[in-house]
């Protein structure tokens, strides 16, 4: 469905997406108070654009130093084209070790892969322990938002979640009680597990190791009590050497919440004695994003979430909205590139005011990339015809300057008399929700002409 | 493995123009009182941060934690630090530290822009104790406090097999409406104990 029709219900329910828009606005304040701290902010972002971008040039030379470090250290690494290998990877892995509780902690790389689903089919039982994505799971969604999965839940709806999954008290919904219960919950989770599965933040080349960051410390528990680590990783997560994690992690959590760093930043170099690490390498469209010079930079993301809590149309249609794994403005640039047809809407849910470029710790030209989108999209023949007979239009109408003034002056002269159902009907969608502003008296060039008629005397 | 040779395949293909990583010599924040930094930090993200003048002093100020007070299985692998009655090591299993409710462990050292802890699983058996016990604290020599992330990992290097992690502040949430939660899964509390003199 387009992003239009679904962010429409969203928006139906006025107060809501009051609230949506506001808790997310709130993040971004975080966001800026916290990176204003750092004097050096625009050189952090400015390396971390670097760093990724030389990571780029030389991926597969990075891609192989990193297994073969890996493997040294002990641990076991596999390769998947797509999500499908991934998937059957993931439950070969488990189906040896004979698993069948499985512990994760978020992972956007198996929401995209549809892993869970695909496990349960297999009879494995898969709780997810991040408590947001745990909220989600318990509702049967999927996440609304990357680092927040469940910004769009009310704690009152969380109550009644947990009343029915957890047994707490009906009508409950102090966070710190629910919370608590959702503790004791999944600690149960976290003991009986057979294997974790965490994703992964940053993979480094030069030392075989990787880094999870996590504010609960649901990854370190679920994969520090089982004898089975899995962590499934795409390919554009690899950095080349340690010390720029540096950049990354002052970067990482300041972008997404606010904070000086997340309060786990784990470093993974080989199994625990005696236990197993398998560490999944996934491509699923990736290496195609790399061969293309418009798009290429989208891999350079970090997953911080900032671009949405930032983004005027994500906080007033929500995440789930955009039907893509990733929402926003950065899983608007994603999500085509792996079905352009589906998502040929989301490049269009964005008015190009460019506050997701500014807040970008990686420097990613969001705006610009959805602009190059929809000239793509437009090619492709993917638009819709109300849209094309628009632009179409709107394209006769600017390239014949006589025609352009005829209609203004028309408009000018024939819009105030209308009557309002000639105005506000089905062919306006630009009347749908607002009002239309006065028609002004003058054309712009009128004035304009003025002007300078004034300026002279 | 002929998904490796075609993902490899296709990302040599798509290989874009040469591009230099950048050496990361940039002149970063420094503070002139990094502890105070450190200090302030700890406390804006829900640690506590307790300045001692040696080790001697740590088992009063343990006594003043209510947590530590009434805990029952504590574990300490800092010695003369807390009176410990588990020992962590001596079990094979992670699970059976399940009801730890104090553990005072070393770390190595401190970042002062962020209050984060750099901690290892050297001397310990199973890693799962930062995050299974109840309540945490940390030691970590005054002296040991470096000013920022370039510096940390100027200190660290990756040459075998182990793991290690900054540790910021305890287990929170903030997954119900931005509601900040102390403890979600890991510990409830973290006290970080900066040692003045270390003999």
């Amino acid at each position: 469905m387009p992003h239009a029709t679904l962010a429409a219900e969203f928006v139906a329910d006025e107060p809501r997406a009051h609230w949506h828009d506001q808790t997310l606005w709130w993040a971004r304040a975080k966001r800026d108070k916290a990176a204003h701290c750092v004097p050096e902010w625009e050189q952090l972002r400015e390396a971390a654009a670097q760093i990724k971008a030389a990571t780029m040039a030389n991926l597969a030379h990075y891609l192989e130093q990193f297994e073969a470090n890996a493997m040294r250290l002990g641990a076991q690494v596999h390769w998947a084209a797509n999500a499908a290998e991934h998937n059957e990877i993931v439950l070969g892995i488990l189906e040896r070790h004979g698993v069948r509780w499985l512990v994760k902690s978020k992972s956007m790389l198996t929401e995209e892969c549809h892993l869970n689903p695909f496990l349960e089919r297999h009879g494995i039982e898969v709780v997810d322990t991040d408590l947001g994505e745990r909220i989600v799971q318990l509702a049967g969604e999927r996440p609304s938002h990357i680092i927040m999965p469940a910004v769009n839940f009310k704690r009152e709806e969380i109550g009644k979640l947990f009343h029915e999954h957890l047994g707490t008290e009906a009508g409950a919904s102090d966070p710190n009680y629910l919370t608590e219960a959702a503790r004791q919950h999944l600690r149960d989770k976290f003991l009986a597990a057979d294997a974790g599965l965490t994703g992964v933040n940053f993979a480094i080349a030069e030392t075989g190791g990787f880094v999870v960051c996590t504010n609960e410390g649901n990854a370190d528990l679920g994969v520090s009590l089982p004898k089975l680590h899995i962590a499934c990783m795409g390919l554009e997560k690899l950095i080349p050497r340690a010390k720029d994690l540096g950049v990354f992690l002052r970067l990482l959590a300041r972008s997404a919440t606010g904070q000086p760093i997340t309060s786990y930043s784990s470093h993974f170099h080989g199994p625990m004695p005696g236990c197993e690490l398998h560490i999944v390498l996934v491509d699923n469209g990736r290496s195609a994003i790399l061969g293309s010079d418009e798009f290429r930079r989208s891999l350079n993301c970090i997953r911080c979430g900032a671009c949405m809590n930032t983004c005027p149309v994500y906080r007033r249609s929500g995440g789930y909205s955009y039907e893509a794994t990733v929402p926003g403005p950065i899983g608007s640039i994603l999500a085509p590139a792996g079905d352009m047809k589906r998502f040929a809407s989301l490049p269009h849910a964005c008015s190009l005011c460019g506050s997701c470029t500014d807040v970008c710790p990686v420097k990613i030209d969001i705006h610009h990339q959805l602009l190059t989108w929809r000239h793509e999209i437009a090619a492709h023949g993917h638009l819709p015809l109300t849209k094309l007979m628009a632009m179409k239009a709107a394209s006769f109408v600017f390239r014949h300057p006589w025609l352009y003034r005829m209609a203004g002056k028309a408009a000018r002269a024939i819009v105030p008399l209308l009557p309002r159902f000639m105005v506000y009907n089905r062919l306006n969608a630009w009347g749908r929700q607002r009002e239309l502003p006065p028609m002004p008296k003058k054309s712009f060039r009128r004035l304009y002409r003025q002007r300078g008629k004034k300026a002279e005397r | 493995m002929p998904s490796k040779e075609k993902i490899l395949a296709l990302v040599r293909a798509n290989k874009p123009a040469p591009a230099h990583l950048p050496p990361l010599d940039n002149a970063w924040t420094t503070y002139p009182d990094r502890y105070r930094q450190f200090a302030a930090t700890l406390e804006s993200i829900g640690g506590r941060c307790v300045a001692l003048e040696n080790l001697d002093a740590i088992n009063r100020a343990l006594g003043e934690i209510p947590a530590y007070a009434s805990a029952k299985q504590i574990v300490s692998l800092v010695p003369g630090a807390g009176q410990p009655n588990f020992d962590p090591n001596a079990v094979d299993d992670p699970h059976a530290l399940a009801a730890v409710d104090f553990a005072i462990l070393p770390g190595q050292f401190g970042v002062a822009e962020n209050a984060a802890i750099w901690v290892t699983d050297a001397g310990l058996r199973h890693r799962a104790l930062y995050f299974i016990v109840q309540h945490l604290a940390l030691v970590i020599p005054a002296d040991q406090i470096v000013d920022n992330m370039h510096q940390a990992y100027a200190r660290l290097s990756f040459p075998e097999a182990g793991w290690g992690a900054f540790i910021s502040g305890p287990s929170k949430t903030a997954d119900i409406e931005q509601a900040l939660v102390i403890g979600a899964h890991g510990p409830r509390s973290l006290t970080v104990f900066c040692i003045q003199q270390v003999q």
